[in-house]
C-alpha cells in the first residue's frame, strides 16, 4: 500500500520508511513525516513552532541513500527521492537508549525524563550527576521560542562545552523579556521556574521580575504590564485590549451569551 | 607596518601588460645591488628574540651608515635553530644564519661590510632562491667563496623538502607585496584572467588532484564545481584561519610570512566560483597574522590586484578578515559561518550543504589557509606537475608542525606518501637524549595516536584514516617513553569538554563523560568495565554528534586503547602507570646498580625527598616525593625507574 501526502508547492519524492514505499513532498521534515505516519520517535528538542535544532539526538534515525547509510536525527533531516529510512534498527535503539541516558543524568529527577527514560528501556543512569544545573537539558527551545517566535531573544546561551547554559545578557534581570510564558510552556522538564508575589510575575530562573496589571473586574494582577504593552503594539490599532483577566473573561461572555438566550 | 597610503609606486596595476612591467620592476628591486639583510619574525622568531636582533640589526645598519636593506620575514620553518638572519647579497647564495643575537647580528653586519660573511656562524647557503622548482639566480655551482658553508637544501632537514605552500616563507618580507610579485607571485592571477575560462581552471584544480589540506581531505575542484553551479546570488569564498589544534601552527606561518599567497589563490579561487566577496577567519590568538594579513589586503587593493576591475578586466573580488573570538569548533564549516555572521560559533547539520547554503544563506566555498596558498603554483606549474608530486590519491605536498620528543621541531612540508619514519627520524633527526620513541599524535585533538609500529606508514589522507587517525589539519606530536598514552588520551579530550560548542547531547554530555572515565583511570580508580563503558560511549558520540569536532573527538581514545591496550589495563589493573606521569600510580625508586651517587637528584628534588651521600647509592622518601619525575630526567645514569 502506498500511502500518499498531498503536496501544493513541492513535487511528490518516493521514500521508504520502516520498509513501507510512500511518496512524500520533497524537503519536508523527516520527523514530521514519521509522526504523521504514526511512528512512535522520541524528542525533547523539537517544537512545530519553531525550526528543527538537532541538540537531544533522540529522534535519531537510520538513513540510507544509494551506498551511503548514516545515522542521523531525523528532525533536520528532508525527504529527498529514493531516501530509506529505518526507525529501530539496532544501532538506533543503542544510540536513542544512550542519548536518553546521558541526558536523564544531567537531570534524574524530572518525572517527564523518567518516563521517556523507562518507555526505551533506560533504568538508572550508569553516570551519576555531577554538576548543579537543575532540570535544564538544554534543548534549547526556550531560546529558539523567545528569538524567533516572541521576537524578544530575553535568553540565549551562555559558555560552551559542560559550561553552557541559558541565562539572560550577564545573568541580570531582563529588559526584554515581557513576560509572555512562551518559555515555560515549550520547556519538556519544567526547569523554568516562576511566581507571582506582590502584583508582580517573578521569573526566578532568568532573575526577572516584571509588573503586573490588576484585573478591573477583580481586582486581581492577572498579566505582565509589558505584555499587554507588546501585544498592544502589534495589534496596533486594529484592536484594544481590555484590562480583564481570563476568569473575568469567560464569566462577562456566560452573561452576555445567557443575556442574548433570554432574548430569542 | 608599512602604509600603503601616500607611497609613490602604488599606482594600480591597470593590465596584465602592466603587471608584467611591474614584475620586472619587483624583480630588479628585490634583486639589487644593495645587500638585503633579514630577520625571521613570525611568531616563533619572535618568541626566540627576534625583535631584539632586528632592533640591533636597523641599528647597527644606521650608525655604520651602511647602505643595507633590512627588511622582516616569516619562518623559515627550522623553528629550533631561531632567531634566524638571512643575507642576500648579490652575486652571492643567499646565506642563513641560526641562533642569532643582538649582539651577533650587529658582528655580522660589520663583518660583512667588509667583505666577511662568518661561514662559521652560518645554518647553510641557498642555491637557488627558494626551495621550489623556479629560481630566478642559481649557485648550485658557484658558492663563491662560501663553499664551507653546507648547502641548506641538503641539510637533513631540509633535503626531503619540497616547499609549495611555505615556498615564500621566510624568503619574502610579508609586509611587500613587490617582493611577493618579485619572486612570481600574482603571475597565476594575470595568467587567469588574462587568458583561462573559469571552468578551464576548476578542470585544471580537478587534474591537479588538489584535496582540501584542512582534514577532510575533499576534493577542492568538486567543492568548487558545486558551488559555482548553485544557484544564487552573491557567493562567498572562505578562507579558514581557525588553527586551533594544540601544537599545530602551519596556517599561522603562511598567514604571516606568505599573506599573498592565500589572497592569489582566493581571487583565482572566487574567479573560478563566480564569487567577488570573501572572507579570511583568522583565530584571535594570532594578532601577527592578522595585522600581516591586513596589510596584504590593503597592498593588494591598492595595487588593483584586489577590489573592483582587477588588473583592468570585468572580474572584481574582495576580501575581508573576520577575527574567531578563540573557539576551537568555530574550525568546523557550518560554525565558522556561524560566526563570521555574528552569532555563536554552533555547526548544524549539513544535510544541505555550504556550497549551496552557507554564509548568509548564499552559496559558499570554504577553504583551508593551505589549500589556497597551493592554488596559484598548480596554475603556474600546470596540474601534471603537481599530480606527479606524492602519492596515489593524495597529491602535493602537506606541511606538518612536529613538535614534543624530537630533535628538530618546526615545520616541514614534504610530498604526501612520505612515510612517518622519514619526517620524524631523517627530517626531524627522531627522539632526543637517547630515548625510545613511543607514539605520533596526529590531527591534534581530533587524531589518533599512532604506535612505533606504524611509523613505515605512508602519510596520506586515506592510510592515516584506516590506521584510526586523520591528516586533520596537520600537527604531529612526537612522544617518547616518558609519555603516557592514557594521559594524553585524557588531555585531549579535557581538551574537547572545553571546546565542545555543547550544542548536542552526544558530544556534550558524551565527551565529559569519556573524560570521567579516562580521569578515574588515570588516578587508579578504574575497574575492568570501565573499558567497555569507555568503548561504548566512543562509538556513541562519533556516530551521533552533529559535527566533525564530536564525530571525531573519540580519536585520541579509541586509537590508544587499540595500540596500547596494554598500558590501559597496566592502570586499572596492576594500579600503575608504567610510564611513570599518572601522579597516583607511579613510584620512583633508584636502581641501587646504576647509581653513581652523582647527587644531580638529591640537587634537582623540588621536595627534598631524594637522600644520599657521596659513594653511597641515593634512595627516594616515597612519603615526600611528589612524583614530578624532574630526578629521572636529570639522572645521567638512567638509575631512576618505575616501579
Amino acid at each position: 500500500m502506498i500511502a500518499v501526502f498531498e503536496s501544493k508547492k513541492m513535487p511528490l519524492v518516493k521514500t521508504v520508511v520502516n520498509g513501507k514505499h510512500i511518496e512524500v513532498e520533497r524537503d519536508r521534515w523527516a520527523l514530521d513525516v514519521l509522526l504523521e505516519m504514526g511512528v512512535a520517535v522520541p524528542t525533547l528538542c523539537h517544537h512545530p513552532a519553531v525550526e528543527p535544532y538537532g541538540a537531544c539526538r533522540l529522534c535519531v534515525v537510520e538513513a540510507r541513500k544509494g551506498k551511503w547509510t548514516w545515522l542521523t536525527t531525523s528532525c533536520d533531516l528532508q525527504i529527498r527521492e529514493g531516501l530509506n529510512i529505518e526507525t529501530d534498527t539496532p544501532s538506533v535503539i543503542r544510540s536513542r537508549r544512550m542519548s536518553m541516558e546521558l541526558i536523564l543524568s544531567r537531570a534524574p529527577h524530572v518525572e517527564s525524563l523518567q518516563r521517556l527514560a523507562a518507555d526505551l528501556g533506560v533504568g538508572r543512569p550508569r553516570f551519576g550527576p555531577h554538576y548543579d544545573i537543575g532540570k535544564c537539558i538544554l534543548c534549547g527551545l526556550c531560546v529558539r521560542v523567545c528569538d524567533r517566535l516572541i521576537g524578544a531573544s530575553a535568553i540565549s546561551f551562555v559558555g560552551r562545552g559542560r559550561r553552557r547554559s541559558v541565562t539572560t545578557p550577564f545573568g541580570a534581570a531582563s529588559e526584554s523579556c515581557t513576560g509572555c510564558g512562551a518559555c515555560i510552556a515549550v520547556c519538556p522538564t519544567g526547569h523554568i521556574r516562576s511566581f507571582v508575589e506582590e502584583s508582580a510575575l517573578n521569573i526566578e530562573t532568568w532573575n526577572t521580575r516584571l509588573e503586573m496589571i490588576d484585573c478591573k473586574v477583580c481586582g486581581t494582577p492577572f498579566t505582565a504590564a509589558k505584555l499587554l504593552e507588546s501585544v498592544q503594539g502589534r495589534l496596533g490599532k486594529g484592536g484594544s485590549l481590555e484590562r480583564v483577566c481570563s476568569k473575568c473573561r469567560r464569566l462577562q461572555m456566560c452573561k452576555r451569551l445567557g443575556e442574548a438566550f433570554h432574548q430569542v | 607596518m608599512i602604509s600603503t597610503a601616500g607611497k609613490k609606486d602604488t599606482e594600480r596595476i591597470k593590465s596584465v601588460q602592466e603587471f608584467q612591467g611591474k614584475q620586472a620592476y619587483s624583480r630588479s628591486k628585490f634583486y639589487s645591488d644593495k645587500v638585503r639583510v633579514s630577520v625571521g619574525a613570525g611568531t616563533c622568531g619572535l618568541a626566540n628574540g627576534a625583535a631584539d636582533v632586528l632592533a640591533g640589526l636597523r641599528d647597527e645598519v644606521g650608525t655604520s651608515g651602511l647602505d643595507f636593506l633590512v627588511r622582516q620575514t616569516g619562518c623559515i620553518g627550522y623553528c629550533q635553530v631561531e632567531p634566524v638572519v638571512d643575507v642576500l647579497a648579490p652575486g652571492l647564495p643567499r646565506v642563513f644564519y641560526h641562533y642569532m643575537s643582538a649582539g651577533k647580528a650587529r658582528q655580522l653586519v660589520r663583518a660583512i661590510a667588509e667583505g666577511d660573511f662568518h661561514p662559521d656562524w652560518a645554518l647553510g647557503r641557498l642555491s637557488r632562491d627558494q626551495l621550489l622548482v623556479r629560481s630566478e639566480r642559481d649557485f648550485s655551482s658557484k658558492p663563491n667563496g662560501l663553499s664551507t658553508v653546507p648547502k641548506l637544501e641538503e641539510l637533513p632537514f631540509y633535503k626531503a623538502q619540497l616547499k609549495i605552500a611555505l615556498r615564500n616563507c621566510g624568503f619574502i618580507d610579508p609586509h611587500d607585496i613587490e617582493e611577493y610579485i618579485a619572486t612570481g607571485g600574482y603571475s597565476a592571477l594575470a595568467q587567469v584572467l588574462a587568458s583561462i575560462d573559469p571552468e578551464d581552471i576548476i578542470d585544471l584544480v580537478e587534474k591537479s588532484g588538489l584535496r582540501g589540506r584542512g582534514g577532510g581531505g575533499f576534493l577542492t575542484a568538486r567543492k568548487w564545481r558545486a558551488c559555482r553551479q548553485a544557484h544564487g546570488y552573491p557567493k562567498y569564498v572562505l578562507c579558514n584561519g581557525d588553527e586551533g589544534d594544540p601544537g599545530a601552527f602551519m596556517d599561522r606561518s603562511i598567514m604571516e610570512g606568505n599573506p599573498h599567497a592565500i589572497l592569489e589563490g582566493m581571487t583565482i579561487g572566487a574567479y573560478a566560483i563566480g564569487s567577488d566577496s570573501g572572507y579570511v577567519y583568522v583565530r584571535l590568538e594570532y594578532p601577527l597574522a592578522v595585522e600581516n594579513l591586513q596589510i596584504a589586503i590593503e597592498q593588494a587593493r591598492a595595487y588593483g590586484l584586489l577590489g573592483p576591475n582587477i588588473l583592468g578586466t570585468d572580474f572584481s573580488f574582495d576580501v575581508e578578515i573576520s577575527r574567531g573570538a578563540g573557539a576551537f569548533v568555530c574550525g568546523e564549516s557550518t560554525a565558522l559561518m556561524a560566526s563570521i555572521e555574528g552569532y555563536s560559533g554552533e555547526p548544524r547539520a549539513k544535510h544541505i550543504h555550504t556550497s549551496e547554503k552557507g554564509l548568509f544563506g548564499q552559496p559558499t566555498n570554504l577553504n583551508n589557509v593551505e589549500t589556497w596558498a597551493n592554488v596559484p603554483v598548480i596554475v603556474n606549474e600546470g596540474a601534471q606537475w603537481f599530480a606527479r608530486i606524492g602519492g596515489e590519491h593524495s597529491k602535493g605536498t602537506k606541511v606538518f608542525s612536529v613538535v614534543g620528543k624530537v630533535k628538530n621541531t618546526g615545520l616541514v612540508e614534504v610530498p604526501m606518501g612520505v612515510t612517518l619514519r622519514d619526517i620524524i627520524y631523517d627530517i626531524c633527526g627522531g627522539v632526543p637524549d637517547g630515548r625510545a620513541f613511543k607514539g605520533v599524535q596526529t590531527g591534534g585533538p581530533s587524531g589518533g595516536c599512532l604506535p612505533e609500529s606504524l611509523l613505515d606508514l605512508p602519510v596520506d589522507f586515506e592510510r592515516l584514516v584506516e590506521a584510526g587517525s586523520m591528516m586533520g589539519s596537520g600537527g604531529m606530536i612526537v612522544m617518547d617513553d616518558h609519555s603516557c598514552v592514557v594521559e594524553l588520551a585524557r588531555y585531549f579530550t579535557e581538551f574537547l569538554t572545553r571546546e565542545s560548542c555543547g550544542k548536542c547531547t552526544a558530544c556534550r554530555e558524551g565527551i565529559v563523560r569519556m573524560l570521567e572515565i579516562l580521569e578515574q583511570i588515570t588516578c587508579g580508580k578504574a575497574v575492568r568495565e570501565d573499558m567497555d563503558l569507555l568503548d561504548e560511549l566512543c562509538c556513541y558520540v562519533k556516530d551521533n554528534s552533529i559535527c566533525g569536532l564530536g564525530k571525531s573527538a573519540a580519536n585520541p581514545t579509541l586509537s590508544t586503547v587499540k595500540y596500547y591496550r596494554d598500558e590501559y589495563l597496566a592502570h586499572i589493573e596492576q594500579r600503575r602507570c608504567p610510564a611513570g606521569v599518572c601522579r597516583e600510580l607511579t613510584k620512583f625508586v633508584v636502581i641501587p646498580d646504576r647509581c653513581k651517587a652523582c647527587g644531580r637528584c638529591v640537587k634537582t628534588c623540588p621536595v627534598k625527598a631524594v637522600r644520599g651521600r657521596e659513594k653511597v647509592a641515593h634512595t627516594i622518601d616515597q612519603d615526600k616525593c611528589v612524583r614530578c619525575g624532574a630526578c629521572r630526567e636529570v639522572c645521567p645514569f638512567d638509575s631512576i625507574a618505575v616501579a
